[in-house]
Parts: C-alpha cells; structure tokens; sequence
C-alpha cells in the first residue's frame, strides 16, 4: 500500500487505502468500548487539532482519538475572522509546526487550507477535519466503517444524498468515494442547492426527493444551513423545504424497511429529519458518532505509525 | 546621410503601412527618419539579422499601482517591466489610491512616468467619481490632463442607468468608455470559473452568465446612444459572439482579450493556484477556442494584458481569499506567439493587435513606423527559448500563472523614441 503521510481528502486515496483505514478503524471499535479505553499506540506522539470553524462532534472526535492511543492532544480554537488572512493563516500552521507536533489536524471555512498549509509545515503530517466545501474525508471514512457494521461490501449499494449539496464537503468527498468504492450516489436538492456540472462526479441527480427513494439502501441527510439559505433566496423557508425534502416516516417507506438512515450532524430536527426518522431503528446516527472516534484513531495511527525509526 | 541609429537585417513588420519585408530602418533625432534600403553614416547599429522589427508595442490594459500599492507595483517597476516585455505604450487603469478621478492624479501619473522616462504612460480616466458607480468624472477635464479613454476597470459600470448616462456624455465628446463586464449580482462571492472545476475545489464560481449579461446589455445602450464602447478583458464565448453581432450591425463595439484568455483554461486553478486567479476568470476551452476565433475573424482587434501585479501577501492565502489577477506584460509577446504558430494570425495581424489596432481605438499617433513619429520600436526573436522564473521578473509581481514554463520568443530590444530602453540581458 502506498504509505499515507497527509490526508487532505478522499481523492487523495486508492481503494486499497480507504479499505485499510476502514478496516484499522473497525479493529479500534472495541478500545472504545472497554472499561479502559485506552492503547499505547501513539505514545510520544503530539497531535494538534487546529480548528478555525466551530465544531464540537468532530473536535472532540479526534481529541478522543488521540488520547485513546495515548498521543499528547491539543486543541486550539481560532477564531475565523481574526485568521481571514492567509499571512496569518500561514503563521499560525508554521508556528504549530515549529513545535514540532506529528500531527496537525485542521478545519477551516477556505477550501484548499491543508494543501496551502503543505508547502509551509515540513513534515507535519496534515489531517483535513473539513476544508470549506471541498473535502471532509474522515466523515466519509466515518459512514463506511458504519456501514460495514451492515452491509458486507460497498459495491453496487445505492445511497441517496439530501440537502445543500452545493456548500457540502461531505457530499464532495461521498461522491468521490463512491467511485473508488463502486457505490452509487444519488443526490438530491432544488437546483438552487445544487453545484455546476455535478453530475460529472457519475451520481444521479434528483430534485424530487421522493422519486430518488424507491431502491435506496441508505438515505443521507446532509444539515441544512438554515442561518444562510433564506438569506440568498436558496429555499423560501424551512416550512417549504421541510415539505419538500425533510425525511420522515412517510418517505422512509417508500425506500423500505430496511433502509438506513444516515446524518453527518448536526441534526435540525423538523428541518432536513422528522424526530420519527431520527430515532427509529433505521438510524444509524449515533453509530455514526461512535465509529467517528474508532477511524479517527485509525488515521492518526497509520499516519504517525511506520516512522519509528527515528526513536 | 547621417544617422542616429541604423537598425540593419531585421524583417521589419509596420502593419498600417503594409510593410513585412527584410530591409533597414533608420532613426533620426528620437523619430523614424527611413524605413528600406539605408546608404549613408550611422551613429550606432544593430544588426537585427534574424530578429523582427516592429513599432513598439502598446498594452492598452495595465495596472499600475501607483499611487496607493506601490509595494505591489509602481511606474517605474511597471514601466521595466512593460520594456522588458517589448511594450512602449500602455495605459494604466484607474483603480489606484487615490483613483484616476481627477485631473491633479492624472498629471502626476504621466509627470512621473515622463520622469522614468522608459515607457509611455497614458491614464485611463475613470468613468465615475471613487469608482463607485454613481456620478460622472469630469470627462472633458481628464481628458485635457491625458486621459486616453474612461473606464472603472476592476469594477463594472453595473448600474444601467448610470451606464446610459456615461455613454451619452461620453459619446457627446467622442470619448470611449471601457468596460469590465460583470453582473456582480451573479458572481458574488465567486472566485474561478462556475463549473466543473469549481464544484470539485468546493469554491463559489462566477457563471459566464455574468459577463454576457452585462456585455449584451452594455451593446443595447451602445446602439441607443452611439457610443464607442469597449469591451475589456473578453474571456467567453457568449461575449465574443454579441460584439461580433454588434460589429456586424456596425455599432462601435470593440473588444481586447488577455493572452491568459486564448492561452489557458479553467483546468489551471486544480490544485487551488491562487496564480490562476483574475477577474474574469480563465473559462473553458470552448471560450478559449472562442476567443482565438475572435482574434481570427477581427472580431477581437486587440490583445492587452491585464497586467495586474500583486504581492505575494495578498495570493498566498486560500483560493477564495487570493487576490484576482497576475502580471502579462513580461510574457505578452511569447504568449501571443503561439497565435501565429498555430496558424491562427499571420505575424503582421498579430503585430497589429499589440500596436496600430490599440493606436487607431485610442486615437494614438503611435504603433506604427511612420515617417517622421516618434522612433518607439520593439525588436524580437520570435524563435528565442527562455524559461519563465517568478524570481526574475522584472515587475515587482511574481503572480504569474506561467511559472517554470518554456516561452518561445524574446525581446532583444526595445527602442523609445529612438533610445534603447531595453537590451536582453540588461535591464
């Protein structure tokens, strides 16, 4: 396998890449589930979560990761606004860097950070925690690890991706997968929440969401960014896109009864996801959160792993 | 016969006078004194056996900077760089600090450009007051101070009321107003090209729609008032055919297209090159094609750079943060060469795009080898290889999209009014 030493996304990787971290994390769900949660994999090592977007689920989900296997973790929450400028931006990545961590897990709101930063951290490895809406290649990581606890194997599997797909790294970084994975991704949203040219990616493209759902195995719910959507004419209100493409039970079943259900959090519940969806047996959200923790571990750990030599 | 400077063996392309042919041209005084076959005493020569000698050129869309970023640019690193690139006239938008809206900072330009003494400097006045859009500038005033034509360039003439009124003013005084066609309402917060490659990098994109739109509109209002409407930095196809149909009614409707605009694609910015970012933004091939079409059939008379310095403070953040533009004066030439490789132009019509076309729009007494004008002259190699090295261009930008790629086609010499203002090797 070719070693890995940044993940800035899902393009960067091969199937035999992904299959190995999402069979690392698999092996790392039962550390998490232990009384003592805790192994020695990455002792010595620092991580550094650098998180320029507000972000609670995924922040804590690498910190736990890291402690988990023992690594020395610390976070800093900078604030946007004051690191707008790329200089900055800039500074702070090499600041950290002279520190001399192993790793340096970011998130910020420009597409493109991590590949920016590259160039000015030496051999930082780099970890993309979400990069505008370009790449979020944990959260993908993330879902199939989830998915493998159900399905034996990705190919041929339908999954139906709803919401602001325009603004969505996750569905950037879902439709890239899904061609190295051979899955198939529908997406579905107005047009106004659709980018330019997405059917390029090879998905099939839907704007009415119940037409997208007979023959699906998964729906994905993507969160509506409801602060911004009505401001740029997007949606005219969250009642009319509750109505057209809020999941519910109803429309759960047109799917089926074994079709799961699928969110990236945070949820709005009665926005994009009905609280009867949400908490059914068909949702696997929280097994979401929970196998977030085990392929964070598995990606620090085969970035930090391998290069013992020097010790 | 006695002479100042005898340029001897060069072929000597002077497209308004339908010359291209091998013979000596010779100087008299800082003025073209005979262009043939020369018998008598030169003060000095230079054999120009192999190389094309043309009037200088002139790039009728260049930022300056000066005054208000000069740590980014200013008239004597611009007008360096401009001789470098084989470039004897250009025009300076007026998007500086303060911005060209006055006569006093039109002077000062011209007053400072005449002081470096390299290049000719001509303002372009800005069209309306602070560039923002709403009053007119005074007009007749900037041109009495040297303005050469009126433009907001950086900005749009968006408001079509405004626009009306500056076509009708403008076209009372048979002044041209150029535009930087962009619907902003529709390339908010865009950074590239809207398509494919902006859905893959996760950026807002600018649809091409934002350019036709205001370009069509714009030739509406030409047609109602007659003006002499420019248009500027033409980068897609939709454009291109509205001021081709526009000609073809006879409005005065002309355009200029960058050479980053038949040369690259939006396949550039991959990888996030912040040095692949201007406004507008390189399109796809089939608006490249488009342009190379234009610049064909005439539709597209002139090509002009767009230079557009910046600092690397300014590029080296996120693509979407990036300032927009990158310089062109230095890599105009070779770049446009490949026109006439590609059997696209013949050599004399791509010299005409970079001299008497942008002399005849702006009403210049330059871009050709008449008798008797100033002797503004630009020798080049056109087979001359040499590598594009950020850290040796002369401009103080080092945005440059070309970084590290082969140029075929050199200037080794540029000539204002009959000195030599730029050796190869020398600057």
């Amino acid at each position: 396998m070719r070693p890995i030493h940044h993940l800035f996304g899902i393009a960067d990787l091969d199937h035999e890449q992904i299959e190995y971290l999402v069979n690392l994390g698999h092996s790392f769900i039962d550390i998490n589930r232990r009384s003592l949660k805790k192994a020695p994999t990455l002792r010595g090592k620092t991580v550094i979560n650098l998180f320029f977007e507000n972000s609670t689920r995924t922040r804590t989900s690498f910190e736990l990761a890291g402690k988990r296997l023992s690594a020395d973790v610390i976070n800093i929450s900078a604030s946007t606004s004051a690191t707008k400028k790329g200089e900055s931006l800039i500074d702070t990545g090499m600041t950290l860097a002279a520190m001399q961590p192993h790793v340096l897990v970011i998130r910020h709101s420009v597409s493109g950070t991590c590949q920016l930063l590259a160039d000015y951290l030496g051999d930082t490895s780099i970890v993309n925690a979400g990069d505008g809406a370009h790449e979020h290649p944990t959260q993908i990581l993330t879902d199939l690890l989830t998915l493998k606890q159900t399905w034996d194997s990705m190919e041929g599997k339908v999954i139906t991706l709803v919401g602001d797909i325009t603004h969505s790294r996750v569905a950037r970084s879902h439709l890239l997968a899904a061609k190295i994975m051979g899955y198939k991704l529908r997406v579905v949203a107005p047009k106004t929440l659709l980018p330019a040219e997405i059917e390029r990616y090879g998905c099939e493209v839907y704007n009415d969401f119940d037409a997208a759902l007979p023959g699906s195995d998964a729906v994905y719910m993507l969160r509506m960014q409801t602060e911004r959507m009505t401001d740029n004419c997007s949606i005219p209100s969250i009642r009319e896109y509750h109505e057209a493409y809020g999941l519910n039970r109803k429309r759960l079943n047109l799917a089926g009864s074994d079709t799961l259900v699928l969110h990236p959090g945070p949820m709005n519940r009665g926005v994009e996801i009905a609280s009867d969806v949400a908490d059914s047996v068909n949702s696997h959200i929280l097994s979401q959160v929970e196998h977030g923790v085990a392929v964070r571990m598995a990606v620090l750990a085969a970035l930090c792993g391998g290069d013992d030599h020097d010790e | 016969m006695s002479v100042s400077l005898l340029i001897t063996g060069g072929r000597v392309i002077d497209p308004a006078n339908a010359i291209d042919r091998v013979c000596d041209l010779w100087i008299e005084d800082g003025r073209i004194a005979g262009v043939g076959s020369f018998d008598g005493i030169a003060d000095a020569t230079i054999d120009a056996t192999g190389q094309i000698v043309c009037p200088g050129l002139i790039d009728m869309h260049v930022h300056l900077r000066e005054p208000g970023q000069e740590w980014k640019e200013d008239i004597e690193s611009g007008s360096r760089a401009a001789v470098a690139g084989g470039v004897t006239t250009m025009c300076c938008m007026p998007n500086t600090g303060p911005h060209i809206d006055h006569a006093g900072i039109a002077r000062q330009i011209i007053e400072r450009s005449n002081q470096v003494g390299l290049c000719n400097v001509l303002p372009i006045g800005a069209v309306t007051k602070n560039l923002d859009g709403k009053e007119l500038t005074e007009m007749r005033e900037l041109t009495r101070a040297g303005c050469v034509a009126f433009s907001d360039d950086g900005m749009p003439i968006w408001h079509a009321g405004v626009m009306r009124k500056a076509l009708e003013y403008s076209s009372s005084f048979d002044f041209m107003i150029i535009q930087h066609a962009e619907e902003q309402q529709l390339t908010a917060g865009g950074c590239i090209n809207e398509g494919w490659i902006s859905t893959q990098l996760g950026v807002t994109g600018m649809p091409v729609e934002g350019e036709d739109s205001m370009i069509a509109r714009d030739i509406m209002l030409a047609r109602r008032t007659g003006a002499r409407y420019h248009v500027a930095h033409i980068s897609s196809q939709g454009g291109v055919e509205l001021v081709r149909a526009a000609r073809a009614e006879g409005l005065n409707v002309t355009t200029e297209a960058a050479p980053h605009h038949f040369a690259l694609t939006e396949e550039e910015v991959l990888g996030f090159n912040v040095d692949a970012k201007m406004s507008p933004p390189l399109r796809t091939e089939a608006d490249r094609l488009a342009i190379i079409e234009g610049l064909r059939d005439g539709t597209i008379e002139v090509i002009a750079t767009d230079h557009a310095p910046h600092h690397e403070d300014d590029k080296r953040c996120g693509l979407s943060c990036a300032a927009f533009g990158i310089i062109g004066l230095e890599t105009m030439l070779p770049v446009s060469l490949d026109l006439v490789r590609n059997d696209i132009l013949s050599m004399a019509d791509l010299i005409a795009k970079m001299t008497s076309n942008p002399a005849r729009l702006l009403r210049l007494d330059a871009g050709t080898l008449n008798i008797g004008t100033a002797a503004d002259i630009t020798i080049f190699d056109a087979e001359s290889k040499w590598k594009v090295d950020r850290e040796t261009m002369v401009s103080k930008g080092k945005n440059t999209p070309w970084h590290g790629k082969e140029m075929t086609g050199q200037v080794i010499h540029t000539i204002k009014a009959g000195c030599i203002v730029f050796s190869k090797g020398q600057v």
